[in-house]
Formats: C-alpha cells, structure tokens, sequence
C-alpha cells in the first residue's frame, strides 16, 4: 500500500515539474526562434510543432545560446548507396552534409533532403534514420522489459504465494486486460491466443502515453501520437482480425444474410470500407487524442511568452497541472479504448455463427 | 506534416513491436499468466481441502463426544457392577465366617464332649485299679490280723470316698 502510494505520489511529481520544465524548454525555444530567424516575435505554432513532431535529434536541453542534445544516426538509403552518418553533422540543421540538409519549408519541412539533378529539393529513397521517436521508443521498449521481466521472474520466485511489491501493483492491470477486455470481448475458448498482443498493445500504449507526458530527457517524445505508430499498431490489429476471421466474418462480408442478392455489388464495397474503418478509427483516435494533450498543454505554457508577462505563468501553470491530471487519465483511457477494440474486433471476427 | 506518416518510424515501430510481442509474450506473458493460474488452482485446492479438514475436524469432534458419552455409560456401569460386587462379597464372607465360627463352636463342643468322656473313662480306670488294690490291701491286711485289717478297710474305704 505504501508503495503503492508512493508510486502515485511519483506520478504526481511528474505532472507537477511538467509545466515548470516545459516553461524552461519554452523560453529558450523561444529565444533560439529569435535568435535564428531574427524575428523579436514568439511564434507559438513553430514552437508547439517542433515538440509534438519527429527530430533527428534529441534535443535536451539549451544554455543561454548553447544547445544541447543528443545526436542520434542518421540512415539513408538513397541512389543505391547506405548513408549512415550522425545527425551532428548537420549542426542542428544549419550545415549540410553529402548533399543532405534538413528542409525548413515547403512540403518536406524537417525531413531530411538533397538536390536532384532538376534542381529540386527530393527527399531519399529510404529514411530510416533512428530518429527521437525511434530512439524513444526503443527506449520505451527496454522500459517494458526491465518491468514485465523481473515480474515474470518474480512470478516464478514466489509460485503460489500472494504476489508482492511492483508484481502485486502490476498484477491487478494485467488481470484487467485478461478478463475484463480480452476475455468478455473474445470469448472463454479463444482469449488465451490473443492475450499476448492484447497485453503488449495495452502496456505499450499506456507507457508510451506517459513517457511522452514527462517533459524532460528520455523522455517527452509524442510517440504514441505520431501517425506512424497508430497507424503501425492499427495495421496490426486489421491483421490480426482478419486473418482471424471465421467462414461466418467472412460471409458476413461478401453474403451478409438476409440482403438481396442485387444489393451484394453495393452491400460489398461498404462492409470492406467497414473493415479498414475499424483500424483507421483506432489509428486517429489515439494519435488524435495524444496529440491533442500535448498541443494543449503546450499552448498554455506558451500563452506566457505570447502574453509576455511572468504574472500570467501562475494561471498557465495552473492550467497545465489541470491538464496533465487530465491527460494522465487520457493515457489510461486510450490504452485501454484501443485495448478494448482490438479485442471486440477479434471478438466479432472469431466468434461462432450462432450468434448471429 | 502531423499527418504523413513517417516511414522511417513505421518501419522501426513495426519492426520494434513485432520483437516487443514476441520477446514479452515468451518473457512476460506466458510465465506471469501460466503463474496466475496455476497460484488460482491452487488457491482453489487449498481452500477445497481446508473445507475437507474442517468437516473431519467436525466429523472427529462429533465422534470424540460419541465416545465420550459412550465411556461415561462403561464407566457407570463398571461402577454400579463392582459396588454390587463388593455387596456380594461383604455378605458373603459375613456368612462364611458365621459358618466358620458354628462350626468351630460345634468342634469346640465335640472336643469338650470328647474329653469329658475321655474323663469319665480315665475316672472310671482308676476307680477300679483303686479298687483293685483296696481288694488287694485288705486281703494282705486280713493275713495279718483281722481288726487291723478291718479297721484299714474303713481308712481306705473313707480315702476312696474322697475320690
């Protein structure tokens, strides 16, 4: 219990340094906007963007006029040539390197590009750069081992007795997944196949959810609101449910019972839109609502430097604690919503014609 | 820009998730829920059997006041048996010893019988050896004179007489 206790006064630490880091990150992003572009005014869209998008670096922290951050490599593969280099090379987008520069307008905006031929800015073939994203979600990844690991280590040390300490903390949300979402959702014969994916989508989610609302390094990266990782999980999930699907999913597409035969040529294109709408939704909604968090709470530290007043910072902070109790349980919530319909969709590809 | 996904991204998160999957469901999953089950077996075993205990417990309780009662019975009986017991055995010895004492009166009675005859015939013996030797005095006393022998008669007749 104390322990327990504990944790969730961690957490709270958490949103309570959010908004005074984020203020800090705020100024000197502020003063690197001016600094580079010469412009006296704050611009809160570029500063709020840079923070929720991808970077090539990590940027930590800036001293006066001094950044500091972790360069990370960057890998191309572009004109039937492997181009691994560090992200250093680039002076945090200042310089170019081997032709490549990072872009700062147009359609390509903070990808990396070079100059073809025609004089026109092309991105490479491939960009497989670890990027602050990849990095945090490796990063996110080997958080997931070391605690569900030494859990399971646990389990085995203490068999048959009452589990004890982060194993009787962590017990409880497993159990939840497995019989309040997987096995209700997919019923009692099949929920043990699904659980795996169930359990791992759940706790990457939620990890990532909460990395991303602690400001400061390694951590603070959008990952689980970035379109290509919803959209990565989404496709896993439209995988599952269809290679799970039974004859009666299927005849439910290509025959649904009780339509006319001459409604099947309209009755088909809408049930395989139904079937991709399904991942989509669940695509939008995480990245959506994750993005959306952390938009807000970034508009309300900004509101300071649009405002320039200091006497403005109590009601921003205020705000932005607001918001992160909120959002802390936003990051529950989505976990469990994209859990949760993951589970349903394979519920309703898996389950038996009867119940029709 | 926030939303074109990133294909770089894509390809490391697929790549992460699927090892992330894989890795945790070897690793994590599969020991953590195998665990589970196996502790609720044996929750569910430890709870079965305790109930069995319990019952017995009841069982032998039941069975311990059973015998309980069942030796309070023996005990009354064996009690009320060997007072009668003791009864029998006080009034019994009080009749042998009733017995023992007539028939140790009667002997008595018969010996002092006995001896008293034994008496009389001893008495009677020597009455007549007396007798005979007052016969056998007045016969050596009438060769010696006859007043004397006489008068010796009467002396022993008179000594006899005290016999």
């Amino acid at each position: 219990m104390q322990k327990l206790l504990f944790s969730v006064l961690f957490l709270f630490a958490f949103a309570f340094t959010h908004p005074v880091l984020a203020t800090e990150e705020e100024a000197h992003s502020e003063e690197t906007t001016q600094h580079e572009e010469g412009s006296e005014e704050f611009d809160p869209t570029e500063a709020i963007f840079e923070h929720i998008l991808d970077s090539y670096e990590w940027h930590i922290v800036t001293i006066g006029e001094k950044h500091i951050s972790l360069p990370l490599p960057v890998i191309l593969w572009d004109q039937g040539e492997l181009h691994v280099f560090s992200s250093a090379k680039f002076h945090h987008g200042h310089d170019s390197y081997n032709g490549y520069y990072i872009a700062h307008e147009g359609d390509n905006e903070g990808r990396i590009v070079r100059i073809d031929a025609n004089g026109e800015e092309v991105t490479p073939l491939l960009d497989l750069s670890i990027t602050k994203n990849v990095a945090a979600l490796f990063f996110s990844i080997f958080l997931l081992f070391i605690i569900f690991v030494p859990v399971a280590r646990k389990y085995k040390k203490r068999e048959n007795q009452a589990p004890k300490g982060f194993q009787a903390f962590i017990e409880p949300v497993i159990q939840f997944v497995i019989d309040d979402i997987a096995k209700p959702n997919i019923g009692e014969k099949r929920y043990m196949r699904y659980t795996p994916y169930l359990l791992t989508v759940f706790f990457f989610i939620f990890i990532n959810n909460l990395m991303g609302l602690i400001p400061f390094f390694p951590f603070g990266a959008n990952l689980t609101g970035n379109i290509a990782v919803t959209m990565t999980l989404a496709v896993f999930t439209l995988l599952i449910v269809n290679f799970s699907g039974n004859k009666g999913y299927w005849k439910h597409v290509f025959a649904t019972p009780g339509v006319p035969f001459w409604l099947l040529p309209i009755m088909i294109p809408v049930e395989i839109i139904g079937i991709l709408a399904k991942p989509f939704a669940l695509m939008v909604r995480l990245f959506a609502n994750i993005t959306a968090g952390h938009i807000v709470v970034l508009s309300l530290v900004s509101l300071i430097f649009i405002f320039k007043s200091l006497a403005l910072s109590p009601v921003s902070v205020a705000f932005v604690l607001f918001m992160d109790v909120l959002e802390l349980l936003v990051a529950a919530l989505q976990a469990y919503i994209f859990t949760l319909l993951t589970a349903l969709f394979i519920g309703l590809a898996v389950q038996e014609a009867e119940h029709h | 820009m926030l939303t074109t996904p990133g294909l770089g991204l894509v390809f490391w998160t697929t790549i992460a998730f699927i090892l992330l999957v894989v890795l945790l469901r070897k690793f994590a999953w599969k020991p953590i829920i195998t665990a589970i089950q196996k502790r609720n077996e044996a929750i569910d075993e430890a709870l079965k059997a305790a109930e069995i205990a319990r019952a017995e417990m009841a069982n032998l309780q039941a069975e311990n006041e059973k015998l309980l009662v069942q030796a309070k019975e023996e005990r009354d009986i064996i009690l009320a048996e060997a007072r009668k017991m003791r009864d029998k055995i006080v009034e019994e010895s009080g009749e042998k010893a009733k017995e023992e004492a007539e028939r140790i009166i009667q002997a008595a009675n018969e010996n002092i019988h006995f001896e008293k005859m034994a008496a009389i015939t001893d008495l009677k013996n020597q009455l007549a050896t007396l007798s005979l030797e007052i016969a056998e005095k007045i016969l050596e006393k009438e060769l010696a004179g006859d007043s004397k022998q006489k008068e010796l008669a009467e002396k022993l007749v008179n000594e006899v007489s005290f016999n």
